[in-house]
């Protein structure tokens, strides 16, 4: 099937009129996202960002063939969802790492190698490249209960990169680490990213965060679920110094005004309108 | 572990066991307790080094329609639960049919088995077993395979997992710890069965027809010495299925049942 076969042009997620409604057609349905329009460009990092119940992990979850969209389409490296889905188009995480706690790190790691029927060297070899990635060759004979909260979610991290996607979906992966693991663990998906040059869709509720990692934060309203702005950044190449850049605090204000809405809303209406949003 | 573990858990029951025991032959020694009343700790001792060999052969042999009868239920009730798993309406029917045998008491099932085959059969004491130790393993094997995190099973739908990787990747691993509480419930269970199995006729063979037969004679001493060694049979049982079980869960974390 040639014409399924992903070309360059094609971009990593390009979603069109998207809407989704859970309990559509019954008395409780409630719409969850309405109007998306998004592309994401191969190797781009785009991250998602809204306060609770703006559809963020919905719209993730949607790339990733996880629910379908009640209308409109989505459409990964050309194809439907659904056959990225079947294709492995994609690597993904979620806030919980969700290793399988009686396999060690290398068996959790070449899970994904292993349903796919990879042959066991060539999975050996690839779980070797990945846990050197991660920083974690030394620990592949461990068990995930012997690692910390962070070095499970790297486990998850190069569990997701196994089958060399080129587009990675990233549900809060760092939402339960403290703030020092989170800000190493940041710089490290970039790395990473660098390395396979892989697009990434990164659902966060942490400004800084979003602005530190990302090419474009995508800020999105809730009731019904939609995209209200996106904010470019260029912050060029990211290193430690980044973080008190001054352009980086202006691309921090710049995605906390769209996630107020107006620039001149008071700060009780604000805090009102953005609950659930991490505005450190 | 440390001194102070070593105490707690191997010394305070020892020394309560003990104590216990001298409390008991004082206790029929000065009150003048007739011995078909309640035997000595001493007089069941010497019955039992008197009949060493035979509380041995006795407890072989309780213990081998035990362990053969335990080892049928389990693999039925494995065979069961991943059947049911796969086809739910056969779940919906073979569960209350597990709680009925569950209910039924052994006492009224071995006379009629003992019946069915012939008197000089093992089988039917581990037809007896193999019912009883069904239904713990059965009911926790249900459970642990019923139970998957949401997590992983996104993550495998999200593999474009078929239903038999996940069962075999995911639901089948996360459900051992389910099966070896499960067996270890019946482990002591089986024990028991079978030895009351015997109390119904058949075959003279066992422990359980070692006490009827003593208690008959009025020999309460002898009788007693075989109890002993049915709680013997009973805590290696048990001893085994926690060491299984330990093995077979080592290297996870608390989420064991």
């Amino acid at each position: 099937m040639s014409s399924l076969a992903p070309s360059p042009e094609d971009p990593a997620v390009s979603m069109t009129r998207v809407e989704k409604v859970f309990d559509s057609g019954r008395s409780g349905a409630v719409t969850a996202l309405t109007g998306v329009d998004l592309a994401v460009a191969p190797g781009e990092f785009v991250s998602l960002i809204g306060p609770s119940g703006c559809g963020k992990s919905t719209l993730l979850r949607l790339v990733a063939d996880l629910e379908t969209a009640t209308a409109g389409t989505v459409a990964v490296f050309g194809k439907s969802a659904h056959q990225a889905r079947l294709d492995q188009d994609y690597g993904i995480a979620f806030q919980s790492a969700g290793l399988l706690p009686w396999r060690t790190v290398r068996a959790n790691v070449e899970l994904p190698l292993e349903l796919r029927k990879v042959p066991r060297g060539r999975r050996r070899e690839r779980s070797d490249e990945l846990l050197a990635m991660v920083g974690l060759a030394d620990f592949s004979a461990a068990r995930p209960h012997q690692l910390s909260g962070g070095m499970q979610q790297r486990v998850a991290i190069a569990r997701a990169l196994a089958e060399q996607p080129r587009l990675l979906l990233m549900d809060e992966p760092f939402g339960a680490l403290d703030e020092m693991t989170r800000e190493r663990m940041q710089s490290e998906l970039l790395a990473i990213c660098e390395r396979t040059g892989c697009a990434v869709i990164f659902v966060t509720h942490s400004i800084p965060e979003a602005v530190y990692l990302s090419d474009r934060v995508v800020v999105m309203s809730p009731r019904p679920g939609r995209i209200t702005e996106i904010v470019p950044v260029s912050l060029g190449e990211r290193d430690e110094d980044t973080r008190e850049d001054a352009a980086f605090f202006s691309a921090v204000t710049a995605v906390r005004e769209a996630l107020r809405g107006h620039p001149d809303h008071s700060a009780h209406h604000a805090s009102s309108t953005v609950r659930g949003v991490d505005l450190r | 572990m440390s001194a102070l573990v070593v105490v707690r858990r191997v010394v305070t029951p020892v020394v309560f066991g003990v104590l216990f025991l001298l409390a008991w032959q004082l206790f029929v020694d000065v009150r003048k307790i007739p011995r078909y009343l309640l035997p000595s700790p001493s007089a069941i001792g010497e019955q039992v080094s008197e009949n060493a060999a035979d509380i041995v052969g006795s407890a072989w042999a309780s213990g081998r329609n035990a362990l053969i009868g335990l080892l049928l239920g389990v693999v039925a009730a494995l065979l069961a639960a991943v059947i049911g798993m796969w086809i739910p309406l056969l779940q919906r029917l073979l569960a209350p049919l597990a709680s009925a045998v569950a209910a039924m008491p052994i006492v009224a099932l071995a006379p009629v088995l003992s019946i069915m085959f012939s008197a000089t059969s093992d089988l039917p004491r581990r037809i007896i077993v193999a019912i009883v130790a069904f239904f713990p393993v059965f009911v926790t094997t249900i459970r642990g395979l019923s139970r998957i995190d949401p997590v992983h099973a996104e993550l495998m739908h999200s593999y474009a997992a078929g239903s038999w990787a996940t069962t075999r990747v995911v639901r089948l691993p996360g459900a051992v710890p389910y099966v070896f509480n499960g067996i270890r419930v019946a482990a002591s269970l089986a024990v028991i069965s079978a030895v009351v199995a015997e109390y119904f006729g058949g075959l003279q063979s066992g422990v359980g027809s070692r006490i009827t037969s003593a208690a008959s004679n009025t020999a309460y001493a002898r009788a007693w010495a075989y109890v002993v060694a049915a709680i013997v049979l009973g805590l290696v049982f048990y001893l085994a299925a926690l060491g299984v079980e330990r093995l077979a869960t080592r290297g996870r974390t608390a989420e064991n049942p």
